[in-house]
């Protein structure tokens, strides 16, 4: 398994480490709850190292991307980031991405661990017609990230970046603690954050900075059990539960970052416009479940007349915010509508739960 | 990951400590707790439940995962710790003490591991 620069640090902190996407990972320090209610209530320190960059550069960078992802890259404001995907042919997604535009002709492409060479073959492929260069960078760059409501008051003092003033979905290079960076603010918990890019030589260091700095402000090391935790929380999908091969961008109910009007068109722009046109066939919705056992991913969804398996549930666990389970799953849209009652089945004992409107938690600003 | 020696284990990390009198102190091992990460939820069998050993008789659930309890031997269930129904999170902190979950009044053989045996079954 492949180890971030971080690994050492991670394992002088007492980590557990777990498999991910081909990674050996931290998945917590001490207690996940305790990283979790940080994160919601102070801020965390994630090493997200494993994360893929793929640079795509030159004078056609931005029309490659409008014809490669499904929205729209090249209307996007230099120093700028938007979330998008990357569809087959079928409007399958291959994965969730967020796209930072950091020059006229240079965008970095941030993907999922386990999808990056994936995603640097289709881009590789889908810009050969144009003059731009796709570039797996991943080896190139660490990534950490401060996350929670004291993440400012962390990274503003550290950084030459005026950090307070970057806006949401920004990113900026300067320097933090003395290191060259990239600093964005971005993140994956529902909570106000930064997303650290750095060389990895450097990560080792910047942690040890961060952590010091952070230390008045409550920050704690926080590992990937409560990132997943946190993300479910605040309604964000995580490919290979909510998004796959077998779901378009309509299923999921992010047809919103699909631009049709694009003058060259885009991989699978046929296929994603008749399911717009048709609807999907099930939706992703948030369930709460009545009793105090939680569902979890593959559960099946079961109609609550008939008991039939209608659906299933793709990410589920007991919240630690909200202190009762929460669930995402998808339904047939005829019970996708908030406040439906539905059952699910928890190891072979139907059990009822309720649909509910995401996010489950939105901080409060 | 120290192993106690004067506890007995199954192959499914529940600890087992034999007590005067015919019964026995049931809980799971670190290794167990650990493994699950912070057990939210506990499912216990209820008092004068009889249970067959190897039978799952209750459920751990973190936020991670969740997991079966195995009986580790026949007997009846005399009593039931409270206080991890109430607070889970015992489990985590002191698995051999506090964390304990049940009582059994043991009625069949014990077929269990020892601590080296449980030690070199977990790699540790």
């Amino acid at each position: 398994m492949r180890r971030t620069p971080l690994h050492e640090t991670h394992r002088a902190l007492g980590a557990s480490f777990t498999g991910f996407a081909g990674w050996e990972m931290p998945v917590r320090y001490g207690s996940e709850t305790a990283e979790h209610r940080a994160v919601r209530a102070e801020a965390g320190l994630f090493d997200l190292s494993h994360m893929g960059e793929i640079e795509v550069t030159g004078p056609d960078a931005g029309r490659t991307l409008d014809r490669a992802l499904v929205g729209r890259p090249s209307a996007i404001t230099p120093g700028r980031a938007r979330y998008s995907m990357i569809c087959a042919a079928d409007g399958g997604i291959i994965d969730d991405l967020v796209v930072y535009r950091l020059g006229d002709h240079r965008f970095l492409v941030v993907a999922n661990a386990g999808n990056t060479p994936e995603v640097a073959a289709a881009l590789t492929e889908r810009a050969a017609p144009y003059d731009a260069v796709v570039r797996d960078a991943s080896e190139e760059w660490a990534l950490l990230a401060v996350q929670g409501p004291a993440s400012a008051s962390i990274v503003g003092p550290l950084t030459d970046v005026d950090a307070a003033a970057l806006k949401y979905y920004s990113i900026a290079s300067g320097t933090l603690a003395g290191t060259d960076v990239l600093l964005a603010r971005t993140g994956y918990t529902g909570e106000d954050g930064f997303e650290i890019y750095c060389a990895p030589e450097a990560a080792p260091a910047l942690w040890a900075k961060i952590s010091d700095a952070g230390r008045a402000h409550g920050l704690v090391p926080a590992g990937l059990s409560c990132r997943d935790t946190l993300r479910l929380e605040a309604g964000m999908p995580l490919y290979g539960h909510e998004l796959s091969r077998d779901v378009t961008p309509f299923e999921a109910n992010l047809g919103r970052v699909v631009a049709f009007d694009k003058p060259e068109g885009f991989v699978g722009d046929a296929a994603l416009a008749a399911r717009k046109e048709t609807g999907p066939e099930r939706v992703l919705v948030g369930l709460v479940a009545a009793g105090r056992r939680s569902p979890r991913a593959g559960y099946p969804v079961l109609d609550p007349g008939t008991g039939a398996e209608v659906g299933v549930v793709t990410s589920g666990a007991p919240s630690p915010t909200l202190r009762h389970p929460v669930a995402m799953a998808y339904v047939p849209p005829r019970l996708a509508a908030p406040g439906t009652a539905v059952r699910v089945s928890l190891r072979g004992t139907p059990e009822d739960a309720t649909v509910v409107a995401l996010p489950f938690y939105t901080r409060s600003r | 990951m120290t192993v106690p020696t004067h506890l007995t284990y199954t192959a499914e990390h529940e600890w087992l400590l034999a007590e005067e009198g015919g019964t026995a102190r049931v809980g799971i091992t670190q290794h167990a707790a650990d493994a699950l990460g912070d057990v939210v939820f506990a499912e216990l069998p209820e008092p004068g439940v009889v249970l067959t050993a190897g039978a799952p008789c209750g459920e751990l659930e973190s936020t991670k995962a969740v997991s079966e309890i195995y009986a580790p031997a026949d007997g009846e269930v005399v009593e039931v710790n409270q206080a991890v129904i109430d607070d889970p999170g015992v489990l985590n902190q002191d698995p051999y003490g506090e964390g304990w979950l049940f009582v059994l009044r043991v009625t069949g053989p014990l077929d269990l591991l020892d601590a080296a045996a449980y030690t070199d079954q977990i790699g540790a």
